[in-house]
């Protein structure tokens, strides 16, 4: 991959292409294992999470947070950093957008939801600084430090819904968030809401500032080469501090959305893993925010099928995530599905 | 201020740390072998869960807990195979192999659980590894209450971190070990095979996370949970590193974690929120790593791939 280049080549398109395929391949054999027919199996899956309007609509709504989570990663990636701390990123911007959003009444719409939206991003943001300042001033590594701020945010959200923002009777939730504040819903009954367009501007964007502002090609110039970029004048530590702030922000969209748009209130531990997601549809999306959406539409179908799946025959669930880890490991494994697509042409 | 300090310091609690701390210790020990061959291992918490389950299930169907702990060294040493053949052989980022196996682990232990006892959420109870009392120590006075009786577990994980000091301080295996994380290239010009030791290391560190995993569904509990292991493969991971990747010094700060976690409670009732203490391993963890508290540096070769030219 060159700097300049802003597209894929078709080999980066069709490793993730390859990659699906064998991690379907592999599931078949747990499909198999409990009985069922893998054909059968994925055939449910699929058309029940692709087509008709309100299957699209689930998918898209479960492709809407891993859009974020995967530009997140991707973002932060594009510079040379490793954000896997997109998961407590998500729960820090979630809870300041749910405080926002119960507290500031009188408002008018226009007015309460950005402020909403703004404060999450800014949680996120700061939360990823950190590790982000660590590693430009020390020099440690964001990968621990990303996963130990995961935990710091688990705890702190789980004080903040148990302790001085519980709403519910019972459980840990906070109150409703007010109506000013919501993401409206879009097709219901579907619970897709205005937050896909703000992912799709998301993408659009992360597009422009990456490849065709300075600030965006300094961010990558760091990425592709840090000695070549601080040779030619470009602060590594001023670059690595914003693409993680950055990353961050796009990452606490993911619980903004689903806050403001889905739950209506900050629960306990509500993200489905969707921050670790992320790395997985940044990686399937070689990092390309075009990318990111195409892989982030296959995990929500796959979420969205799944719950088909498991009513309608015998394989439970969780086969999608054994499915989504299989992706990761192949898409990430390039020499792997590079050879095996040499054999091919070879035969 | 004495009554204080004994509500918090007494047997009952450090025998509790102890309890807390023997999952953190093993899996902490499987880290230590890993990263100090140059593999990063993330993906300990997700070794530590198939660990449990294997462990559970294995005794389960034979009655056996002592061939439960058998399966789960095994099952962990194959999630440690995995992560070799793909970051070792294959070269894929070691962050996201470690990633891949923790969703994978995630997922295929409550598939399998779902699809073998048909429950969710929890497994049936299964026979688990004995309680001991030590003759001779049963009977000290203060250490006797804190160390004389526990689950047989707990005092194999205090040989193992001995064994494991031994090992990589004063064989010559554990010396080829630590030169394949600091410098493999040196290493390799004077013979040593930089591939089958990684290979090896990662493996051995998959089967200590998966006794971790044992402990707690066939020692502490009998029986398996949903994502049991609930982050504890993360917090071994900022054991290892807080104890500087050395054996007794992961053994201390798995100690400290788990004294944190036994007094939790305690501190709740003097109006601390247990969440704040919970934090604790993780906050430390990175005051350890940006040097506030005695730099903690890691093996010099780590998160590299090794290419042989």
């Amino acid at each position: 991959m060159k700097l300049e280049q802003s597209s894929l080549t078709s080999r980066e398109i069709l490793t993730p292409i390859v990659s699906v395929i064998l991690a379907l391949l592999v599931g078949a054999i747990f499909i198999l294992i409990v009985g069922e027919n893998p054909i059968e199996a994925y055939r449910v899956l699929f058309s029940n999470s692709l087509v008709g309007m309100d299957s699209i609509a689930a998918t898209l709504q479960r492709a809407t947070p891993l859009i974020f989570t995967g530009l997140a990663v991707a973002f932060a990636f594009r510079c040379g950093l490793f954000n896997i701390g997109a998961e407590g990123q998500l729960y820090v911007g979630a809870m300041a957008a749910v405080i926002v959003g119960i507290t500031f009444s009188g408002l008018p719409k226009v007015i309460h939801l950005p402020m909403a939206v703004l404060a999450g991003m800014a949680a996120g943001g700061i939360w990823a600084s950190v590790p982000g300042l660590l590693k430009a001033k020390l020099g440690v590594h964001e990968v621990i430090n990303t996963i130990m701020m995961n935990f710091i945010a688990y705890f702190l959200t789980d004080y903040l819904v148990t302790g001085p923002f519980h709403g519910g009777r019972w459980t840990p939730e906070t109150a409703r968030i007010l109506p000013t504040a919501e993401l409206s819903r879009l097709l219901p009954p579907s619970r897709l809401n205005t937050g896909i367009i703000i992912a799709i501007a998301a993408i659009i964007i992360v597009y422009i500032f990456l490849w065709r502002t300075r600030l965006g090609y300094e961010i990558r110039a760091v990425g592709f080469n840090p000695t070549a970029a601080e040779y030619g004048g470009i602060s590594i530590s001023r670059n690595m501090i914003m693409a993680m702030v950055f990353s961050g922000a796009l990452a606490s969209l993911a619980g903004v959305e689903q806050i403001l748009g889905v739950h209506g209130r900050f629960i306990q531990r509500f993200s489905p893993d969707l921050g670790f997601m992320g790395i997985a549809v940044a990686l399937l999306g070689k990092n390309h925010p075009v990318g990111v959406f195409f892989a982030a539409v296959l995990f929500g179908a796959l979420r969205t099928g799944a719950a088909a799946m498991d009513r309608l025959t015998d394989v439970p669930r969780e086969l999608v995530v054994i499915i989504q880890a299989l992706i990761i490991m192949f898409v990430a494994a390039e020499e792997l599905t590079r050879r095996l697509m040499q054999r091919r042409r070879r035969a | 201020m004495w009554d204080y300090l004994v509500y918090f310091v007494n047997a009952t609690v450090l025998a509790a740390a102890l309890r807390m701390a023997t999952p953190l210790i093993l899996t902490s020990m499987g880290g230590i072998f890993a990263e100090r061959s140059g593999v990063i291992n993330i993906g300990l918490e997700g070794m530590m869960l198939v660990g449990a389950f294997t462990g559970m299930l294995t005794s389960y169907f034979t009655g056996q807990p002592w061939l439960g702990l058998i399966g789960a060294l095994l099952a962990g040493a194959l999630m440690g195979l995995v992560h070799a053949v793909a970051s070792v052989t294959y070269k894929v980022n070691q962050v996201v192999s470690g990633t891949a196996i923790n969703i994978f682990a995630g997922g295929v232990t409550v598939f399998l659980l779902r699809w073998i006892f048909d429950v969710a959420g929890t497994s049936p109870a299964v026979s688990r590894l004995p309680v001991v009392t030590i003759p001779l120590i049963n009977r000290i006075p203060l250490i006797g209450p804190i160390f004389g009786t526990h689950n047989i577990m707990v005092y194999m994980a205090l040989i193992i971190v001995v064994l494991v000091h031994i090992f990589l301080f004063r064989t010559v295996w554990g010396l080829r070990l630590r030169s394949v994380g600091e410098h493999p290239k040196a290493a390799d010009t004077v013979g040593i095979n930089v591939f089958l030791t990684r290979y090896l290391a990662v493996i051995v560190s998959g089967a200590m996370a998966g006794l971790g995993g044992a402990y707690l569904s066939i020692a502490h509990l009998s029986r398996f949970g949903d994502q049991m292991t609930a982050g504890r493969g993360f917090i071994a991971l900022a054991a290892m590193i807080f104890g500087k990747w050395t054996p007794f010094g992961a053994l201390g700060a798995s100690l400290l974690f788990g004294f944190a976690n036994a007094v939790q409670m305690r501190l709740q009732e003097l109006g601390i929120p247990s969440q704040f203490v919970q934090m604790v391993p993780y906050i430390l963890t990175m005051v350890a790593l940006a040097g506030f508290i005695g730099r903690a540096t890691p093996p010099k070769a780590i998160g590299k791939p090794y290419e042989k030219e």
